[in-house]
This record gives C-alpha cells, sequence and structure tokens, in this order.
C-alpha cells in the first residue's frame, strides 16, 4: 500500500473511531447518539446561517494549524500559537482604533499586517534563544504564552482604553466584515477573513513545497547537521521558520479581531484556538490541505456542538470529549498503520 | 550435519523492488557463515526479516528443525538469535551495563540492581574476551567498544546465533583484528555467526562457507576452502574483477590546498590537530595514514568549515578559507565526502533525487529567483544515478530506503560531479563492494588526472598504498612523515602510525 495512501486514511479512521467511541459514550450516559449527531449536523451544517459561522470558525483554525504545522515542518515545536494569536489580536484593533481618517485601502492592509508582524515578533523570541543559545523553543513559546495574555490586557486597559474591559470598535476602514457574505448566510458573522485564510494555506504550500528557502528549511527541520554540511545557515533558518510560523498565528488573530469581534477585550484565560491549532495540524498531517481540512472538520464540530444540548439534550462537552478523542487516536496513529499494515497484507494472500 | 537456521525460499519485496527473491540460507552448528554481495543485493533485508523487522512475503524459516514465524525482534530473541546491526542501537547517555541489561533488567524489589548486572556483565564478558568497562558511558568510548556492547547485548539475552552486519566496516585494522578473536572465541563456545562483510579477505580468514546474493537473487552456497576471491566477486558481480588499480605517474602542478601550523580542539575542548603542516598539489592524491583518534576528523572538519581551528591557516588556491562557512568554503571550488554519511551526508528523509543537488540547489539550473526547477533537479539525479550506478527503485526513493553502499555511492556522485579543485574523500570506499570500491578508486583517479588536488583519508592501508601518490602520517595531532607509497611497506607504514619511528620518518622524508 503506498505511503501517501495510508497517511490519508490514518486520520480518516482516526476521526470515524472518535465518532465511534463518542457514540458509546453518548449510549453510556443513555442519550441517543442518533439524536446526537444529527443535532451536531444540523447545527454545522443544517442551515445556511450555520455554514456560514462553521466557515467564520474555519477561518482562524486554518491559520493557527499553519502556524504550527509550519513550523513542525521545519523540526520546532510552537506551542506559543496561543501566545502570537493574541499579540497579533491587539495588534490589529490597535492599528484599528487608532486611525480614522485612512482610506480603507490602506488602513485594514495596515491592521493586517500589523497582527502579522506582532505574530512574527512574538515568534522571533524563541527562534532567536533557540539559534543563539539553545534554549528549547517549547518552554519559551509557553512561557510568552501568558506574558501574551498579561501584557495585552494590562495595554488594553491601561494604554488603548482608561480602565475599560474592552476597546472600542476598529473603524470601518479596518474591518474585515462583510455585508456582502453576511447577506448570503442569513446574517451570520462570516468575513473576508476566509480569503485570506485560504491564501495563507496556499502561501504555505508554496513556500515550502517549491522555493529554496523552503527546500532549506526543511532539510534543516530533519538534519541540522547535514545542512550544515551542505552550506546552509541553520540558526538563521530556525528563527525565519518561527517568524513566519508565528506571522500566521498572528493572522488568526487579526481574524477575530478585524472580522469576527471587532474589538479586543480583556481575557480572562485563553481562546484555546492556538491550542487547537495542535491538533488541526495533527490530523492534517503537518501538510497545507491536510490542516484546511482538519480546521473545517474542528470548525465545523465546534459550531455543530452548539446545538448539541438544544436539540438533543447532550452536553456540548462531549463534543470537546469527541474531539480529544479524535487527536488521541491520531496521536496512536501507529497502532492504526499497524491493523493497516496487518489488513493489507492479507488482502494481498 | 544439523541447521541451527534454515531461511527457505524468501520473498521480501518493497515498493518497486523485490529485495529478496527466492533466497535461501543454511546455518550450520557452530560455523561462521558469511552472506556476500553487492550494495542493495539485499543481505541487511534477509537478516531482519531472519531478526523479524520485517515480514516475508513467501517463503519459511526453520528453527534447529521446527518452522517458526519471527514476527517482531522479541520472538527472535527467545530463539536465541541476536543481532549487531549495520548502525548500532544504544542509548547515548547510559552506561555500557545500561544498556546490555535495557528491556531484561535484573531488579531486587522492584529496584535495577545494577551491583548484580555489572558483575553479570563482568563475566561475559570475561568469558567471551570482550573487554568492555561496564561503567563508563557510551559517549565516551569508541567505536569498536560500542560494537562489543552490541555483542554483550546479544549474548546477556542468550543469543546462540549472532548476526554481524557489515561489523568491520566501522572498525580500524586493530579492531578488526579483535572482533575476528571475538568471533572465533564465540564459535568455540559454542554459537553460530552469520556475517555480512564487503571484505574478501576476512570471509577467506575467519568464514567456513558462503552464501552469495546478486541482485535478490540467492546465487547458492560455496565452502570456503574450496573457493579463492576472484571466484567470490565473479559469482557476487556476474563478471570478472580486477582488483589492482591501474594508474599511471603523477604529475603534480601547483598547491591547491596549502596548510600551516593548524591547531584545532575537539568536542571536550583538548586540542587534537597540533599544529599541523600539510600541502595538497593539483594532479595529485596525498593518502592520511593514522590510528583512529589522531585528529584525522578534527583536521577534516576544520578544512571544511564544520569545526573551528584555533590558529593556524588553511589555504585554497592561495586564500585563506579556515573558519569561514562551509557554503563559502564550497563555493571556492571544495567538495567534501563526509566520514560519517547519516549525520553529515544526507537528509535521510529527502528522496534521493533532493539529496543530490544538497548542496546547489540554489544555483541554476535547479532553481531560478529562489523557485526550485524540480525537473531539472531530477534530470541532474537521473544522470548521477546511472553514471555511478546507484542502485534505487527510482529518484524519488526516500534516502533512508536506500541500502548502506547504495548511500554512499549517492554522496561520491554529488561531491565527485561538482568537479572541485580539492575532494576531501574520508573513507569514501566504506562499505563498498568490491565492483564499487574499483569504480570509486578510478573516478578518485581520473579527478587527479584532470589535474584536481585529492585528499584522502582512511583506515584501510590498502586503499592509502594503492590509490595515493604521497602518504601523509598523521600521529597525535601532527604530520610525522610524508612517504611515497612505492617504496614503503605496509610494515613500514605500520611503524610510522603507531609513532615509533619518528626519527626514521624523518629522514624518510627527506628522500
Ligand atoms: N525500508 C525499505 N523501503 C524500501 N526499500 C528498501 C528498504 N530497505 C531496503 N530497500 C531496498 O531493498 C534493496 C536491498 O537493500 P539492502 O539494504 O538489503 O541491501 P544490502 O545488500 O544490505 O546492501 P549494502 O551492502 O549496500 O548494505 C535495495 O534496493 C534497497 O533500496
Ligand atoms: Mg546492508
Amino acid at each position: 500500500m503506498s505511503s501517501r495512501f495510508t497517511n490519508i486514511l490514518i486520520p480518516v479512521i482516526a476521526v470515524f473511531l472518535g465518532v465511534l467511541a463518542g457514540t458509546i459514550i453518548m449510549l453510556v450516559s443513555g442519550y441517543n447518539p442518533i439524536a446526537g449527531y444529527s443535532a451536531l449536523w444540523n447545527g454545522a451544517f443544517g442551515d445556511i446561517y450555520y455554514i456560514g459561522e462553521v466557515v467564520r470558525q474555519f477561518t482562524p483554525y486554518i491559520l493557527a494549524g499553519l502556524a504550527v504545522a509550519f513550523a513542525f515542518r521545519t523540526g520546532l515545536f510552537n506551542i506559543g500559537v496561543e501566545g502570537q494569536l493574541i499579540v497579533g489580536w491587539l495588534a490589529a484593533v490597535w492599528v484599528g482604533v487608532s486611525f480614522e481618517e485612512l482610506p480603507k485601502i490602506i488602513h485594514l492592509p495596515l491592521a493586517v499586517l500589523a497582527a502579522a508582524a506582532a505574530g512574527a515578533l512574538w515568534g522571533f523570541i524563541p527562534g532567536f534563544l533557540k539559534a543563539k543559545f539553545r534554549v528549547h523553543e517549547v518552554i519559551v513559546t509557553i512561557m510568552l504564552n501568558y506574558v501574551a495574555l498579561h501584557v495585552t490586557n494590562s495595554i488594553i486597559r491601561n494604554v488603548i482604553t482608561d480602565g475599560k474591559e474592552r476597546t472600542p470598535n476598529v473603524a470601518e476602514s479596518a474591518s474585515l466584515r462583510s455585508p456582502f457574505f453576511e447577506s448570503i448566510t442569513d446574517y451570520s458573522r462570516l468575513h473576508w477573513g476566509i480569503l485570506i485564510a485560504l491564501a495563507c494555506a496556499i502561501i504555505m504550500w508554496f513556500l515550502l513545497e517549491k522555493t529554496t528557502r523552503g527546500f532549506e528549511l526543511r532539510a534543516v527541520g530533519y538534519n541540522q547537521h547535514a545542512s550544515h554540511y551542505a552550506g546552509m545557515n541553520v540558526n538563521t533558518n530556525i528563527i525565519l521558520s518561527m517568524v513566519i510560523s508565528g506571522a500566521f498565528a498572528g493572522l488568526a488573530g487579526a481574524m477575530e479581531a478585524l472580522g469576527t469581534f471587532g474589538f479586543a477585550s480583556i481575557k480572562g484565560g485563553f481562546t484555546g484556538v492556538g491550542f487547537d491549532g495542535i491538533a488541526v495540524a495533527l490530523l492534517g498531517g503537518n501538510t497545507a490541505i491536510g490542516v484546511v481540512l482538519a480546521a473545517l472538520l474542528f470548525g465545523g464540530l465546534k459550531i455543530g456542538a452548539l446545538n448539541m444540548p438544544l436539540e438533543s439534550g447532550v452536553p456540548n462537552e462531549l463534543v470537546d470529549i469527541i474531539i480529544a478523542l479524535i487527536i488521541f487516536f491520531v496521536a496512536s496513529s501507529y497502532i492504526i498503520r499497524w491493523f493497516i499494515e496487518r489488513i493489507s497484507k492479507k488482502g494481498v494472500k | 550435519m544439523e541447521y541451527v537456521i534454515e531461511m527457505l525460499n524468501i520473498r521480501k519485496e518493497f515498493p518497486g523492488i523485490v529485495a529478496n527473491d527466492n533466497i535461501t540460507l543454511q546455518l550450520e552448528k557452530g560455523e561462521i557463515h558469511a552472506l556476500l554481495g553487492e550494495n542493495g543485493a539485499g543481505k541487511s533485508t534477509l537478516m531482519n526479516v531472519l531478526f523479524g523487522l520485517y515480514q516475508p512475503e513467501q517463503g519459511e524459516i526453520k528453527v534447529k528443525g521446527k518452522p517458526v514465524k519471527i514476527t517482531d525482534p522479541n520472538i527472535a530473541n527467545d530463539l536465541g538469535i541476536g543481532m549487531v546491526h549495520q548502525h548500532f542501537m544504544l542509548v547515548d547517555t547510559f552506561t555500557v551495563t545500561e544498556n546490555i541489561i535495557l528491556g531484561k533488567e535484573t531488579t531486587k524489589s522492584g529496584v535495577i540492581d545494577i551491583k548484580t548486572a555489572e558483575k553479570d556483565v563482568r563475566e561475559i564478558s570475561e568469558r567471551y574476551g570482550l573487554k568492555v568497562d561496564p561503567s563508563a558511558k557510551i559517549s565516551d568510548i569508541s567505536v569498536g567498544m560500542q560494537q562489543r556492547v552490541e555483542i554483550l547485548k546479544t549474548l546477556y539475552r542468550g543469543a546462540e546465533i549472532l548476526i554481524f552486519d557489515e561489523p568491520t566496516a566501522v572498525l580500524t585494522p586493530q579492531e578488526i583484528k579483535e572482533l575476528i578473536q571475538i568471533m572465533k572465541t564465540l564459535i568455540k563456545e559454542g554459537k553460530s555467526i552469520i556475517l555480512i562483510t564487503h571484505k574478501l579477505k576476512e570471509i577467506m580468514e575467519v568464514c567456513d562457507r558462503v552464501t552469495v546474493i546478486r541482485k535478490g537473487k540467492g546465487i547458492g552456497t560455496v565452502s570456503v576452502s574450496e573457493t579463492n576471491p576472484n571466484e567470490l566477486a565473479s559469482l557476487m558481480v556476474g563478471r570478472e574483477v580486477v582488483f589492482s588499480t591501474e594508474k599511471t605517474e603523477a604529475s603534480p602542478k601547483q598547491e591547491v590546498l596549502q596548510i600551516s601550523g593548524l591547531k584545532v580542539k575537539d568536542s571536550r575542548g583538548v586540542e587534537a590537530v597540533r599544529g599541523l603542516d600539510l600541502d595538497v598539489r593539483a594532479g595529485e592524491i596525498v593518502g592520511i595514514a593514522g590510528v583512529d583518534g589522531n585528529g584525522q576528523s578534527e583536521l577534516i572538519e576544520a578544512i571544511t568549515g564544520l569545526r573551528k581551528t584555533s590558529a593556524g591557516t588553511v589555504k585554497l588556491n592561495g586564500k585563506e578559507i579556515q573558519n569561514l562557512s562551509p557554503r563559502k568554503i564550497t563555493n571556492s571550488g571544495l567538495a567534501h565526502i563526509p566520514q560519517d554519511r547519516h549525520k553529515h551526508g544526507l537528509v535521510l528523509d529527502f528522496p534521493i533525487g533532493e539529496n543530490m543537488v544538497l548542496q546547489t540547489y540554489n544555483e541554476r539550473p535547479f532553481s531560478k529567483n529562489g523557485i526550485l526547477n524540480f525537473k531539472n533537479i531530477y534530470n541532474k539525479a537521473r544522470t548521477l544515478i546511472k553514471e555511478f550506478d546507484v542502485r534505487t527503485p527510482s529518484e524519488y526513493t526516500l534516502a533512508r530506503s536506500l541500502s548502506g553502499g547504495n548511500q554512499q555511492k549517492a554522496i561520491i556522485a554529488r561531491e565527485v560531479d561538482r568537479d572541485p579543485d580539492i575532494l576531501i574523500a574520508a573513507q569514501p570506499t566504506r562499505g563498498l563492494d568490491v565492483g564499487a570500491i574499483e569504480f570509486i578508486h578510478k573516478r578518485l583517479i581520473e579527478q587527479r588526472d584532470n589535474g584536481k588536488g585529492v585528499l584522502l583519508i582512511s583506515f584501510e592501508l590498502d586503499e592509502i598504498m594503492n590509490v595515493s601518490d604521497r602518504i601523509a602520517v598523521i600521529y597525535e595531532g601532527e604530520i610525522v612523515a610524508v612517504v611515497d607509497p612505492k617504496q614503503t611497506t605496509e610494515q613500514q607504514l605500520g611503524l610510522l602510525m603507531a609513532g615509533s619511528g619518528r626519527k626514521e620518518a624523518e629522514e624518510k622524508a627527506n628522500v
């Protein structure tokens, strides 16, 4: 069996097993799984409004997933997507509220780029520390998540506003909101950001697979010694990888800032989107197309879950459990791989 | 005679290739049985089948006459089969004893009983003449020692049948002598051994019988006493092989590589190269002979930019290159066949085709304006694969899936093809079959005849003697003698390498 086919089969089987386990859990806890899953389906795709919401949720998931996947493909584990997203969010809002008279053609790109730059800076720090002092990026990125959370809260309260809980809304000229998308989706919060996210998926694919820079990044990810031998600058590539990864994460923040919400508020805790990005990347096999598909699944599950308690009485925490189980099965892909090999061997005989 | 192992009509396929096609191997009790074949013939694959790492598509395995299914290495262990792999599998940060007992720990009320374990290890090591320090860390001991640990590991698990996959490729001549002694002791203690090696001399010296495979097919089994190296070589390759490398007199010209007063520290900060002087001229091959650990590795790494120097100069075509980046050094006309093909030579998870442009991916025609041109990359790869006879299912196959010898050939192809002014070749023929070695030697000489310089580092005295135009002997980080191979015997060279003949060496150098 070709390895490419196996690579596609594994996440599909993992999703299936996750759903199966969810069924069992629903049965054991006395809920009707058919009602539960049809409520989930209806809540995600049963209505044009829900579809709009799924696509909206899909957008930051793509970017967060790309951020994790990009770093991973170059041998780095970016746990800091959450923090990079938060600083990106703040940067976008800050630019969005700071100017009033700018034309949209300048203001919106400026706000989006500010988010990417802020995320990139937040990724640069662990990249630099890793390259210069061999400090492990997992530790630094985890700590920077907390730094991001509290620093942005403080800026919102003390710098952008006068002790308020949230910033004013961003200027219309910096908003990603799309009256057109809203009108065709029965006034969901779907916004133009989806186009940015999909473009980023293409950019990541192109950069990694088609350019000399991508060749270097992947080579460094697999074997630093051989890359050094071949004349590549290992440290530059490590830093660059974290910067690009952080920029993707920052853009995910811009989606929330300029599209979904239009403001930033004091956060009591993490958004979770950055951490879900790890799962999205894992499920998507760290490829651009895989991330897009996995993000769609996660978006659907997240939005559909909201409907489960209403329509079938199943608590939506159950969806979190199913998501967790899917991740578990993907992570134990070794077991699935083993089964596939056994079965395909029987088939030969 | 009773067979302890019988592998009957084994077939094993990989995507795009039949690695083992109907191979039969029967191992008698108490014999050393050689497994011989070209690079990529399927030797490692066959042994991995026996050790339970791969499942055969067809065929039967019998242990002491009983049919068995070996579906994983634990079953192989239980059946008394142990394997010493081509690339070792040790935990660097553990001690010798910890590595040996790993997975089979002796415990005392749930706690690992290191005292008893060390005693056991010492006992086995004395019994088989495998001297090791049970409490030394793996990262601190030599490759030869690490191999002993691998052997002890199998013995500790009660192995009766030992598989050695190219054990001598990584050893120095002295270590090889010791290993041969160890194998003889093992046989006396009633063990049976399957030995993979490309060195026909070793087969003639220690083996009883030899099974030959060619391109995945079993050719047959012969008694060593009834054969000779020439016959073995032609059985294996399918044609006559000439052993001696023909070459004309060198006509060296200007110096391309000039090293003077070079000092380099090793990873622990100890000075490994201590004021070394050496010149290589265009149109000559200079061989460096020396016992392992006399600064060879550090010297190569310093020349190629992988390690910082602490004093002295390295000049390439008259320009100083010490402490420049590897890219700058490469671009000034140097190519490097590295000693460790897995660490430096290849990105194992890249297709072999992309490994062929590991340094030149950013140059035309392989890329333009930062965009890779895969068509040109793979065209280049196809040409090199053909020219250097790299046996691979396709140019898209991951480097990891190639046999050890074919990985080596791919690296050599890449480096020689860049047509450098100076080629640093460190153990270039390590793990290659006789046919491939002959081919590589020819290419090195061709390089020389085209007016390029070659610096050859090898532990094989044969290779150094046959290929070099001048031999520089390295001892304790210095070149202690430069001799003419035609006027030097192996014994003399051996003495010089041992550092005992500094005086004579100086006299000879003045001849
Ligand atoms: N895991 C694998 N996946 C795909 N192909 C493989 C794999 N392992 C080996 N092969 C292929 O099977 C063939 C036999 O390889 P094998 O390693 O057994 O050769 P070998 O006789 O040990 O050669 P060498 O002397 O170079 O070590 C080669 O063509 C190799 O490319
Ligand atoms: Mg092999």
